[in-house]
């Protein structure tokens, strides 16, 4: 059995030895070469384009700008407001506003950095407060969805807990910057090689662009050097450029960006500002509860929307809140565009909750885990009702305003949904801020498990001892659970593909609509493959995904790509086998389920044939070897305006305590150690979910330590460049680092009941936060809540001490 | 549609913006073992862009083009050994005699891996896969060199998939596996190596290179092309004429001499590292934590201080220690406390033609601290770099050398704060009245990396870790473990 087994990723030798290739690898005889002008002003009227100096560049084959597309292509992956080239306006710094063709990438690169651009400055809205104010907006107002009586129930409450919670954002930094090819072909038809982790989106946009069905356009992907979101709409402007110039010359063009250039073009996580006000009584239990998220979306809507849906899905975390309120601002501002990043708002809803556990407990002066605990959702086996049956409410449509046969259906940003329906009410069930029962709550087990294995009581008391014996260093520990929902909330996306062909000689080629970026969902699909046919996955050939072999494919993304392409492939894969099975079966008089498919070999009637021998007799016998799957998720349907539904198939859990100690002169601070506890189900392939486990921990310890975005005044990214921007190095990790997998299988029929690995372990990184924010309290008396924003850098971790010093 | 069809053929094209004299540039090394010749290009074209682009050898890759990231990481041998080194910042002449691999390299002829590939694929080191050729190359350079300092030895190289704790578990388990010996074939090849003319200015000794920056005062001197690397990647410049100084053996040397240290401006970050671990052991610890092993292979303290940077390491702590730097202009020699060199934000007091040729500095000072705050702590750029030099006879500050980087527009001294140490007895008082007066030293700025305000705080309280740290108190994070 393939399946469950802890393999290396598939491409691992070819990795470890250069010969794994990217795009920028691939050999192109006579391609051209592009790169962007980009704007230098944060929002301004383009008054004059001089680009004769940048025609006259050596190299230089062609240079474009808004008058010579009149039919500017759309880059968006949502409402059509982002021009391949800026058109009369800039929005923000780094915008393209021209694009050169030249015979090299230095050549093109140089020639880019000579155009005259002359703008008439406008007011640019840089932040959440000015966009507040000018209300510059995406969506009519801001998006609210409640349960109960919030607001009474604060009031009621016999304390209140408030504050306002400054979250940075994130830049991918996926190690391969963007990049993408097109090769003309006959008829007008074009192939284009893109990192993207949504070849249909891909496909979908440059059709559009030139005008071609789509069946004309073939997207292939073999891998991304990284991806985490921030392929999954951002690699649309290179993938257009490239088969617009290719269309204009004739010729392949590729283009990359430069590392500076794709940090400044390109949107990140969003930022966002998170308001709180908590109704509590004295023991810390959350009675009622507010929230505002003021989003900073950019320049463009791109998926902003869902992102920010997503964070609202988010706000309870492992937390019944029966009276609870979330207003969401979708702000649009001259800055770039944010965009999907790894957990998809989901991360920046959950640090607020925590945030506001971690306040509570401090106001009530308890500790933090007990509070935590006393406000988890109930135990999954308590005794209760059934859930309610979920039914159709999504009622989801197209965008308004867009024309048939423009939106890109298989985009998360595409449908404005509406609906109705009746809502299920906290019964014995418990039911999330948006209605949907918690059927499957085991953090009270897992939390349980990892406060034992990682000794946290203890410790606990052994920091607070160390601390009293040390005046300049101060540690501190925190445990944070993770619930996180599984299932793309635009429910149509929830469907997949894939293609498998056994060849006369037994050996499989696999195809499936999933994008690999290294997170080994290759691997896997392979391994459910090839456990379908009882064979070693060594027999299953992995090829590059590709629009031309599986349509109609949503992006790799929303941690879906196992659960949806594992089940497709699966389902390819046992269409064969039931053939072949039925072969056998006619030729032994058996019924086909007495023919068994184990250990290479074909069982049946008492008689054992070699795998490749059953696979030619089929062949000759004129049985088909080839067939497609099909996968959509079940049981689920989702309301976005109302907030009401069920949203997710599932939830995935996991906890995680660290340890940090800081320094209270300087801030300077550091991660000691980190036991990880995470629900991966059944595992498909253990090694692998620990190397997601173990690394979305880090990025996401990051995020909210060291990486920091810095804009200037001027709307300027400051921090444009591995140079000014930390994502953590190799001693960052923590030195002393303990990962276990919760093994318990899914309850739902997921792919060999497991569950999605991808994103939820990001939220572990939580951890971090409060581990400090443990650490800076313990330089003050217990009065000044540390009140620690994000990121925690050394100087934001100075300030909190000071002010909970009093100084 | 004119304008969109090609204007003039490829071939006539100098992309690179070299001329007729650039084309004599004849560099020679070895290539994966076999000797490569590379004529006719810029001296200022990339290893990296020369491996990808003309060579074909795509395994090396571009993950920033600036030396931050590792993705390019190859190793070159010379006679004093094997290192890593980021190619992204490497142009060709500096490889002139030298034998260069790269990942492809890194296996053996046959295709056998070596055994941190081996141990890569097993402990499942690799996601994307991406930055994986880098980390096998530093990783193959560490487990030659017999370096276990896993986590110092790979702290220029950038994963965002991994975590790094499986890339670690990896280099540990190489760490005990026999170095396969196409991994040692390079030294001995080197050795025998004759590398001919290079076509480029690339002097042999001082004397040489005095006598013709006389002559080109405007060239721009290359020793580790660490910070010129990226005048020309990033800001696209083109540098001419260009000296490259990897072949000055009298400026690579280190001596020890009445009490004092005397280090060539060529002498790499990693070699004074080497000869300051035992004898200023928080200088090394502060040399540990500039840039990467990658950056400090290549990157000499003349570099440093010639550059003229106010977040450059190496000068705050130089000034000090005391330190005397030594210019040389033509045949004339002059000397001047290392201070009074740095005039002006990246003005300094060197005349036209004239170039660091060493910096001379106390092999002890017991008292002697350097801090440096930065976001990360390894492969970062200071916010604030403090370091300290108190001298305490009975009880009574009898000197005091304090300078800073990162809090003004040049690496300077603490003058204000020193004042208020000098004669007076080393207690908390007296630094606190110190840490005071050191607000009249600086009027920082804010920045990316720190705001004015953080700056002088932390300056400040970096006098106060130094009171604790003399007093033998816990102040470091980096010592602390769970």
């Amino acid at each position: 059995m393939s399946m469950g087994k802890a393999l290396p990723h598939d491409a691992a030798p070819l990795h470890v030895t250069g010969q794994a290739r990217y795009i920028d690898d691939l050999s192109m005889a006579n391609a051209l070469h592009l790169a962007f002008g980009l704007s230098t002003v944060a929002h301004g009227e383009i008054t004059g384009i001089d680009l004769s100096a940048v025609r006259s560049a050596p190299g230089v084959v062609a240079v474009l700008s808004a008058e010579d597309l009149p039919d500017m292509p759309d880059c968006s992956p949502s409402m059509h407001d982002e021009p391949l080239l800026a058109v009369g306006t800039v929005h923000y710094v780094g915008q393209p506003v021209f694009l050169v063709v030249a015979e090299s990438h230095l050549a093109a690169r140089k020639a880019a950095r000579l155009g005259k651009v002359s703008y008439r400055e406008l007011p640019a809205l840089l932040t959440v407060d000015a966009a507040l104010a000018a209300d510059s907006r995406f969506e009519g107002g801001p998006v609210i969805w409640q349960k109960g009586d919030a607001s009474a129930a604060i009031a009621g409450a016999p304390r209140l807990v408030e504050g306002s919670f400054e979250v940075g954002g994130q830049e991918h930094f996926y190690l391969e910057g963007q990049v993408a090819a097109a090769v003309p072909q006959e008829g007008g038809d074009m192939v284009v090689h893109s990192s993207t982790q949504h070849p249909t989106e891909v496909q979908h946009k440059v059709a559009h662009a030139l005008h071609l069905p789509m069946s004309s356009v073939r997207v292939e992907v073999r891998r991304m050097g990284g991806g985490f979101g921030g392929k999954e709409s951002q690699g649309n402007a290179l993938a257009i450029a490239c088969a617009v110039a290719a269309r204009l010359t004739g010729r392949p063009c590729r283009m990359r960006y430069d590392r500076d250039d794709d940090m400044v073009i390109t949107g990140k996580r969003h930022d966002l500002r998170i308001l709180y006000r908590a109704g509590v009584d004295d023991e810390g239990r959350i009675l009622g509860l507010e929230f505002t998220h003021l989003f900073r979306c950019g320049w463009s809507q791109d998926l902003s929307l869902p992102v920010a849906d997503r964070a609202m899905l988010h706000a309870d975390n492992c937390y019944h809140l029966a009276h609870v309120r979330i207003e969401s601002h979708r702000l649009k501002t001259n800055t770039c565009s944010a965009t999907a990043y790894r957990g998809f708002g989901g991360p920046q809803g959950m640090v607020g909750v925590e945030r506001v556990l971690d306040h509570v407990a401090f106001a009530v002066g308890r500790e933090p885990l007990e509070v935590r605990k006393l406000n988890f959702y109930r135990e999954m086996d308590a005794p209760g009702g059934q859930p309610p049956d979920p039914r159709d409410i999504s009622g989801q449509k197209m965008s308004k305003g867009a024309k048939e046969g423009e939106v890109d259906l298989s985009s998360r940003g595409a449908a404005l949904p509406v609906g109705s329906h009746d809502l299920p009410t906290d019964g014995a069930v418990q039911t999330t801020p948006y209605h949907m029962p918690v059927e499957d709550f085991i953090g009270h087990e897992l939390v349980a498990e990892l406060e034992r294995t990682s000794d946290y009581r203890a410790r606990k008391a052994k920091i607070a001892r160390w601390n009293a014996g040390s005046p300049v260093l101060k540690r501190g520990i925190a445990l944070t659970p993770v619930k996180f929902g599984i299932s793309f909330t635009l429910t149509w996306l929830n469907q997949a593909g894939a293609l498998v062909h056994v060849y006369q000689d037994g050996s499989i080629a696999l195809n499936h609509g999933g994008t690999e970026m290294g997170q080994g969902l290759f691997q896997k699909v392979a391994q459910v493959t090839a456990s379908v046919f009882g064979l070693d996955v060594g027999m299953v050939k992995i090829t590059a995904t590709d629009t031309g072999k599986v349509p109609n494919t949503s992006a790799t993304a929303a941690s879906s790509g196992s659960d949806l392409n594992g089940m497709a492939a699966k389902a390819a894969a046992e269409t064969i086998r039931g053939r072949l099975a039925e072969f056998l079966a006619e030729k032994h008089q058996v019924k086909p389920e007495a023919v068994r498919f184990v250990d290479g070999e074909v069982k049946v009637a008492g008689e054992s044939y070699d795998w490749e021998r059953v696979v030619a007799w089929a062949y000759q016998a004129r049985v088909s070897l080839s067939s497609t799957g099909y996968y959509a998720t079940p049981k689920i349907v989702w309301d976005r305006v109302k907030g009401t539904g069920r949203p997710f198939f599932y939830f995935a859990y996991g906890a995680a305590v660290t340890e940090v100690v800081i320094d209270r002169l300087t801030g300077e601070n550091r991660i000691l150690r980190a036991d990880l506890l995470h629900d991966t189900g059944t595992s498909l392939n253990p090694a692998l979910d620990v190397g997601q486990v173990e690394g979305a921990y880090v990025q996401g310890a990051g995020w909210l330590t060291t990486e920091e975005l810095v804009w200037d005044g001027k709307g300027r990214l400051a921090t444009h460049a591995p140079s000014t921007y930390k994502i953590p190095a190799c001693s960052d990790r923590p030195r002393d680092f303990r990962v276990a997998l919760w093994g318990r299988p899914n309850r739902e029929e997921s792919v060999g009941k497991s569950k999605a690995v991808g994103e939820p372990p990001f939220m572990l990184g939580i951890s971090a936060l409060y581990a400090l924010s443990d650490a800076v309290a313990a330089c003050g008396d217990g009065s000044v809540y540390p009140a620690l924003d994000a990121p925690a850098t050394a100087e934001r971790v100075l300030m909190a001490v000071r002010r909970v010093e009093g100084v | 549609m004119d304008r969109f069809t090609p204007h003039r053929a490829a071939t006539q094209i100098a992309l690179n913006g070299e001329t007729a004299a650039d084309r004599r540039m004849s560099v020679a090394f070895l290539l994966n073992g076999t000797p490569v010749r590379v004529e006719g290009e810029a001296p200022t074209r990339t290893l990296l862009d020369w491996l990808r682009d003309t060579r074909g050898l795509r395994g090396t890759k571009e993950g920033c083009n600036e030396g931050d990231c590792g993705a390019c990481t190859v190793m070159v041998t010379d006679a004093e050994g094997s290192r890593a080194l980021n190619a992204c910042i490497l142009f060709l002449p500096q490889l002139h005699g030298k034998a260069v691999r790269t990942v492809e390299g890194i296996s053996g002829p046959k295709g056998e891996m070596h055994p941190v590939q081996a141990a890569m694929v097993s402990h499942h080191g690799s996601q994307c896969g991406f930055c994986t050729p880098g980390f096998v190359v530093s990783m193959a350079v560490a487990h030659l060199n017999g370096d276990t300092g896993h986590d110092d030895a790979l702290a220029g190289n950038l994963c965002r998939c991994t975590g790094y704790a499986p890339i670690v578990r990896a280099a540990e388990a190489a760490a005990g596996e026999a170095v396969p010996e196409w991994m040692v074939a390079d030294r001995a090849a080197v050795a025998g190596f004759a590398a001919g003319e290079a076509g480029v200015f690339r002097p042999a000794d001082s004397d040489a290179l005095a006598e013709w920056y006389l002559a080109h005062p405007d060239a721009v001197l290359v020793a580790g092309a660490t910070d010129v690397g990226l005048w020309v990647t990033k800001q696209l410049r083109e540098l001419k004429p260009v000296a490259f100084l990897g072949g000055v053996e009298d400026l690579k040397g280190i001596e020890v001499r009445g009490g004092q240290l005397h280090v060539g401006a060529c002498v790499t970050i990693s070699a004074l590292r080497e000869a300051v671990a035992e004898r200023l052991p928080s200088f090394g610890e502060m040399l540990r934590r500039y840039a990467s092993v990658q950056v400090r292979n290549a990157a000499t303290i003349g570099g440093n201080i010639a550059n003229g940077s106010p977040i450059g390491d190496g000068p705050p702590a130089l000034i000090a220690l005391g330190a005397t730097l030594h210019l040389r202009r033509g045949d004339e020699m002059r000397s001047l406390p290392l201070e009074a060199f740095f005039l002006d934000y990246r003005k300094q007091d060197r005349r036209p033609g004239e170039f660091v040729a060493g910096v001379s500095f106390p092999e002890r000072a017991p008292a002697f601290r350097c801090y440096k705050i930065s976001k990360r702590f390894d492969q970062d750029i200071s916010a604030v770099c403090g370091c300290f030099n108190v001298t305490i006879e009975a009880g009574v500050v009898t000197s005091a050398r304090i300078a800073f980087g990162g809090m003004a527009g040049v690496p300077k001294r603490a003058s204000a704060a020193e004042a208020a140490l000098v004669g007076k007895v080393w207690t908390e008082a007296t630094v606190e009245a110190a840490a005071e007066a050191m607000a009249g030293d600086f009027a920082p700025m804010t920045d990316m990396r720190a705001s004015a305000g953080y700056r002088m705080l932390t300056a400040q309280n970096l006098l106060r870790r130094y009171f604790h740290d003399l007093n033998g108190v816990g102040v470091s994070v980096l010592e602390v473990s769970a």
